[in-house]
């Protein structure tokens, strides 16, 4: 089976470039604004997109994505409606990858095998879950794969190489590489750290690595593309979208632009990135 | 349901941390090699004679272990049935039950090394504990809390700093136990190179509620031993207050195997099951958060609820994946007391036995004032006092007022 997420890095990699990988929350700050989000993201240089699903507890993120996941779910966003977005998202663009993101209880609620279906059919590529390990492979990994979706694992700097081969063993599509051990959006990442860890995480796999956690700006995001297949960026621009809400949360005529524009800089900063030969 | 019967009750979990569909290991990445060492070093530890007789010494002489098994004789005449006895963890160092986990874990991160340990806490008796050990041995202690928590449980908020800890409320969520345990995997993530997460109930993800089970089975343990020297049999009930369910398994598992031994544990109702209450298993369903399946509130999308309860540390959506097991197969029967039995049965005992209750087990006493007169004046009934009601004084002492 070849996916959207499969057949982009193929392409970047005749390119010869990295990936410029984008998150946002789906429903932030509301389902419209929202949707146009998203349609900005792929327009103005993503080249792919992880959406993340709104859930009241989300243990591994920071205070941005909190709030984010918090805003949407004020205004009644659900993983349905997260799958119904996918879809809208579809009608104007069917190439660019498109990664769901977030925690299993959701998504256990609503059926592994309903969502499953679901997803694949409204068009998503892969699911980044992140309290599935590989010990819960059974939960969702393994009938995801069956369905044809890439199940992304994350690799942290707490995985050393007696564990990679079992994380990396049901990845498929690319490998998230967490920069820092913590949250989203704490400390920036040290782009030689991470190019040492890329290297390591290559000697067992050969799936793109992209990596993510305290990228911001577009000087790091090049920076990190040196090193890696692709530069995640998320809470920054969570951060923008916020920046450009009202006083009450809700979107104002400048939110999709101001997360189009950070999307804009943070994609010429990943194209101009010299990438090492292999 | 329809689940087949085990031939024991006392197996659990396999090795994949799993109670039939419940517990397993929903964490991060970044935390699973840690969580994986912690088994290693508790399966080690577990095997050690030199572990479990140092701690058998702090047990006896810093916690002050065993607890007495006292009969409540003003209450049993009281209720006019069963005879009543209340297991005194309250008389515990530090006031609760939480102590006798809270070593076995601070032994643990010593073992393995780790300077630093963080801890969740509802009510603050966890906290406390922590904070104690950790002043005792010398180790850095943060504790979470949930800023609503900080508020209503102040005097146990005063004890952890003069113990030396860092107290941090919690101002994400609903701010009360739920959120304290989010941000306390969130540091645990950030700090994972040398921290202990010492979490304070049979929850969590595998090892966790299997060991902090073995830690509290010190209760159940001793009640066997002494309600053998003083009536010369077993009990035939047993209650306690259920939140994440630690006292309550600690005074259960060690009874599981004994089919004559009825076991009822007391979820708190809240305002009532219709309105907010922390009821998990009366009102919620299976789901995964923290780190394991287990029953939750949650709305239909799986959102986690708020909880409520009068008691803080009850207040959690959530229970330990054992007791979702133990409801399924039906070895234990789950009920629940609304915050007004609470308050009823706080002042009952106080003035009944002169023993002033945490609001905790004043859920588990409501529950033993309709149970205890339905029973025979022979049948032996034990009641899990987990902590002691100092920390609660001001805010029934406010709502008491409020009332008159």
């Amino acid at each position: 089976m070849t996916t959207r997420i499969d057949t982009r890095f193929a392409e970047l990699k005749k390119e010869g470039r990295a990936a410029f990988v984008t998150y946002v929350m789906a429903g932030d700050p509301d389902p419209k604004t929202s949707l146009e989000i998203v349609k900005a993201l792929s327009k103005s240089g993503a080249d792919v997109i992880e959406l993340g699903i709104p859930f009241t507890d989300p243990m591994a993120d920071g205070p941005s994505i909190q709030a984010a996941g918090l805003r949407a779910l004020k205004v009644g966003m659900t993983l349905k409606k997260t799958l119904d977005l996918v879809r809208d998202f579809r009608k104007s663009d069917n190439v660019t990858p498109l990664v769901l993101m977030g925690y299993y209880n959701p998504i256990y609620i609503y059926g592994v095998d309903k969502f499953l279906a679901d997803a694949k059919s409204a068009g998503v590529d892969g699911l980044i879950i992140v309290d599935l390990p590989p010990e819960e492979d059974d939960e969702l990994c393994i009938p995801a794969l069956k369905a044809g979706l890439n199940f992304i694992r994350l690799a942290t700097p707490t995985t050393d190489d007696k564990r990679l081969p079992a994380v990396l063993a049901n990845t498929s599509g690319f490998v998230y590489y967490v920069s820092i051990a913590g949250i989203t959006g704490a400390a920036a990442a040290d782009a030689n750290v991470v190019g040492d860890a890329v290297a390591r995480i290559k000697r067992h796999t050969k799936l793109p690595i992209c990596v993510g956690f305290g990228i911001r700006t577009p000087e790091a995001a090049r920076a990190i593309a040196e090193k890696a297949d692709g530069s995640v960026v998320g809470t920054a621009l969570v951060d923008a979208l916020k920046n450009s809400l009202d006083a009450e949360g809700r979107a104002t005529a400048k939110t999709v632009n101001a997360v189009a524009e950070l999307t804009a800089a943070l994609a010429k900063g990943v194209k101009g990135a010299q990438q090492a030969a292999e | 349901m329809n689940i087949a019967k085990p031939n024991s009750y006392r197996s659990g979990p396999d090795e994949r941390g799993h109670f039939g569909i419940f517990g397993g290991r929903f964490v991060a990445e970044t935390l699973m090699p840690l969580i994986l060492d912690l088994e290693k070093a508790y399966t080690a530890a577990k095997a050690d004679p030199a572990f479990q007789a140092e701690m058998n010494g702090y047990l006896k002489n810093y916690v002050g272990r065993p607890s007495p098994l006292y009969f409540a004789e003003r209450l049993t005449e009281h209720l006019g049935g069963a005879k009543i006895y209340l297991k005194r963890e309250e008389l515990n160092h530090t006031g609760s039950h939480k102590v006798n986990n809270v070593l076995g874990q601070i032994m643990l991160a010593r073992r393995m090394g780790k300077k630093r340990i963080i801890a969740e806490t509802g009510a603050g008796q966890h906290g406390v504990a922590t904070a104690t050990l950790c002043a005792r041995f010398g180790l850095e202690c943060v504790v979470y809390m949930g800023a609503v928590d900080v508020e209503r449980q102040q005097p146990n908020v005063i004890r952890m700093e003069m113990l030396g800890a860092t107290v941090v409320p919690v101002q994400s969520g609903t701010r009360t136990l739920k959120d304290a345990m989010n941000e306390a995997l969130r540091d645990w993530v950030t700090n994972v190179h040398n921290t202990f997460y010492c979490i304070g109930t049979v929850a969590g993800p595998h090892p966790y509620p299997t060991l902090v089970r073995d830690f509290q089975s010190i209760i159940g343990n001793e009640t066997k031993t002494q309600m053998q020297e003083i009536e010369g049999r077993l009990p035939d009930s047993l209650v306690a207050c259920i939140g994440g369910g630690s006292n309550a398994m600690g005074l259960f598992h060690p009874f599981l195997d004994d089919p004559s031994v009825e076991i009822f544990g007391v979820e708190a109702a809240g305002h009532g099951l219709t309105q907010l209450h922390a009821a998990s298993i009366a009102g919620g369903r299976p789901g995964v958060l923290h780190g394991n399946r287990t029953y939750l509130l949650m709305d239909a999308d799986g959102q986690i609820q708020d909880a409520h309860s009068i008691s803080a540390g009850l207040d959690y959506p959530g229970i330990g994946p054992e007791h979702s097991w133990l409801h399924e197969v039906g070895r234990v029967n789950y009920l629940s007391a609304t915050d007004d039995e609470a308050l009823a049965a706080f002042q009952l005992l106080s003035k009944l036995e002169g023993i002033i209750p945490a609001l905790e087990p004043a859920h588990a006493i409501a529950k033993v004032m309709e149970l205890a007169p339905k029973r025979p004046k022979d049948h032996l009934m034990v009641v899990n006092l987990s902590g002691r009601g100092d920390k609660d004084v001001p805010q029934v002492g406010d709502i008491l007022r409020g009332k008159k």
